[in-house]
This record gives structure tokens, sequence and C-alpha cells, in this order.
């Protein structure tokens, strides 16, 4: 349905660290939000004539989660990250498709804890613009996935009924993208 | 009015006794909150030792006389593999002997809780809540699970959370009115 752009973005971008993040929003209790970045995110995204890619890494180490420190190991242990085997979640992806009307909406694979699972990311994208700090766009993106898929797993009964913690992980993708190479005239 | 707050925690800086803190500026005009914190001074429980000198035992008295000369108890306590402390279990042992005379029978009684994670100790609590009414107590239904307990009180020992702040109101008004009435009907007996 979306009209796609023919050049939206032209050559490779790589996410400014500073600018970019990597969100997670969860239920608990069934009533409470937590929420927490991977900090350490690289990023590039590379278009031409075949279309847009984007590929994507974070380090769970870089988790937002830093004390108390029986917090930290907890989720870095194997009940939710396991980092010590898996310290990277990575997305690759299928297609971009980047609208006229500034939505995104990009398919591809994300792993975690080493399993590689299809989603997909609907937000929005803002053209190149000259800036002081260079040729720059932005990617804004969120999706939903279900921890357990990928061996999250980690719950508990509350004693008041329910679950301590929800299925369902709302994951937000803010991507500042610097152009690394000039265009070619 | 008075009512004794227990700390599950021993540790100093402890959350839950900023717990009980907060909990006793909530309090309102003409009840005080009075802490026992001596827990880490009673022996393990033992029905031998309680009675050849359960009663000589001066921690084991003072704790009875404290729970006696109080008209509600209010717990606050970490949790510990999903349960209460072991300090805690066995000053509620303590007190709850003999059963038929316990001090803590028809006491109107409330755990609220604090802890480092997300969930505010809230299995702890449950747990508080059926050992203290296992032993007669009269107990509150409600919770109050403070979670990231580290950051939950600001420089005045208030909780930052309105909502959590306006649920501790609630809980100890609910607890004062409930030592209202249990002294009234005391009063009535009495008549």
């Amino acid at each position: 349905m979306t009209a796609i752009a023919t050049q939206p973005l032209t050559g490779a971008y790589t996410a400014d660290p500073v600018h970019s993040s990597f969100a997670f929003a969860v239920r608990y209790m069934g009533v409470s939000t937590f929420r927490g970045t991977l900090d350490g995110v690289t990023a590039s995204l590379t278009a031409g004539p075949d279309g847009v890619a984007l590929e994507g890494a974070a380090q769970v180490e870089s988790i937002s989660i830093r004390a108390p420190q029986q917090f930290r190991d907890h989720v870095l242990s194997a009940d939710f990250f396991d980092v010590a085997s898996h310290p990277r979640v990575v997305f690759r992806s299928t297609d971009v498709a980047l609208g006229d009307d500034g939505r995104a909406k990009v398919d591809g694979e994300l792993t975690i804890r080493g399993v590689s699972l299809p989603v997909r990311a609907e937000g929005t994208w803002a053209p190149e613009a000259e800036t002081l700090s260079g040729r720059r766009a932005h990617l804004s993106l969120e999706t939903t996935v279900d921890r357990t898929a990928y061996g999250l797993a980690w719950n508990a009964d509350l004693p008041s009924g329910g679950k301590a913690l929800a299925n369902d992980v709302t994951l937000t993708i803010e991507l500042a993208l610097v152009a690394t190479a000039p265009t070619e005239a | 009015m008075r009512v004794l707050g227990l700390s599950g925690s021993l540790r100093r800086g402890s959350h839950n006794r900023a717990l009980l803190r907060a909990a006793a500026a909530a309090l309102p005009t003409g009840v005080e909150l009075v802490t026992w914190d001596r827990l880490a001074e009673l022996p393990a429980y033992d029905e031998d030792l309680d009675e050849a000198l359960g009663p000589a035992l001066e921690p084991v008295r003072a704790l009875r006389a404290a729970i006696a000369a109080a008209d509600a108890l209010l717990i606050a306590t970490p949790e510990y593999n999903a349960s209460l402390p072991g300090a805690l279990k066995n000053a509620l042992d303590w007190a709850s002997r003999p059963y038929a005379t316990n001090p803590l029978h028809g006491k109107p009684a409330a755990v609220v809780g604090a802890s480092t994670g997300l969930f505010g100790a809230v299995w702890a609590q449950a747990e508080g809540r059926k050992v203290l009414a296992a032993i007669g107590a009269d107990v509150l239904e409600r919770e109050l699970p403070v979670g990231q307990a580290q950051e939950a009180f600001d420089a005045g020992g208030r909780l930052r959370d309105p909502e959590l702040r306006a649920a501790l109101d609630v809980l100890v008004g609910d607890l004062v009115d409930r030592a209202h009435q249990s002294a009234a009907a005391h009063v009535a007996e009495a008549a």
C-alpha cells in the first residue's frame, strides 16, 4: 500500500552510538512496566540499487540494569540472556521499506540468545539532511517479541494469582544514521 | 495507640527499616510506631528451651512484651529465597507460643515489604500473612510491594512513587482502624 520512494537514502550509514538506542519494556506484576536499554549498539544501513539493508547488534553486557548486582546477575544469567554463551543481540534485515509518507517497515531476523526468529518492525524514518555533524538520517522502529520464544523463560506465580513477568516485550530502536562516505556524483 | 514495627532485615541501611520509618510518618496523630530491633538476639526456637526457660530468656520476654503492649503489628520484610528471612520467622515462632495465650492472637497485623528487585518482596509478604494468620492474628489482606528499593525513597525518607505513598497511607490507615475497632471491642467485653 505504501508508496516507496525511489531513492530515499543513498550509500552507507552507520549508527551514531550516542544518539541511538535499543530499548525494551516489559510489564511485571500485571500492573507495572519496567524499561531498560542496551546501550552498546552498532548498526549500519546500506542503500543501493538493490534496496536498503539494515544490520545491527547490541552488547547484552551494556544493559542498563547495573545495580543491584543480584538483579543484574539474574538478568544476565541463563534464566534470561545467558550472556556467557550469547553476548550479543543481532538483527539482519531481509526487506526494508521506507515510504514517502515517512513510515518505515523492516522485516528481518532477530537473534537473541542464539535463537533467530523473523520479526517485523514498524516506525518512521527521516530522510537525509546536511547537519553540522555530517549527512544524517534517522530510523525509529518498534516491534513486540515473545521473550520465551528466545528462551528468556523465567517467570514465577504471583501469590495473588497471575504471573510475575509478561512474555511480550516491546522493543524500541532509534538509529541516528550518519553517512560514512560521500555520495557519488 | 501504639503500632509495633518489626523489620525482617537486620542489616544497617535496611530498606525495610526505611519503609517502617515511612509508615511511621504516615500514621495519624496520637498513634506511635515503636520498632523492636532485636531479632538477632533471639535463639533458634526450641520447644525444650521455651519450656525450660522461655520467659527467663530476656529477648524472648522483651519480644512478647513488646507485642502485648502494642495495639497492632506492622512487619516490613525483605525476601530471601521467595520467603521470609529466617530471623523474622523465628521471632514469630517465639511470639506464637504458648499458642492459647500468645500475644499475637486477635492482634491487627499487616505486612509490607521492600526489595531491590522488581517485585518488592511480594512472595515474602504473602508468606508473612500466612504465618500471622496461622498464629491467630487479625491479618490485613492488603500488601505493599516496594521494588527497586535502592531508588524508592527520597532524601526525606518518603516513598518517591506517589501511588506507593498513597497505598502505604491506605494500608496504615486500615491497620489503625482495625486496631481502634479491636480496642473498642475489648472495652465492650470488659464492660
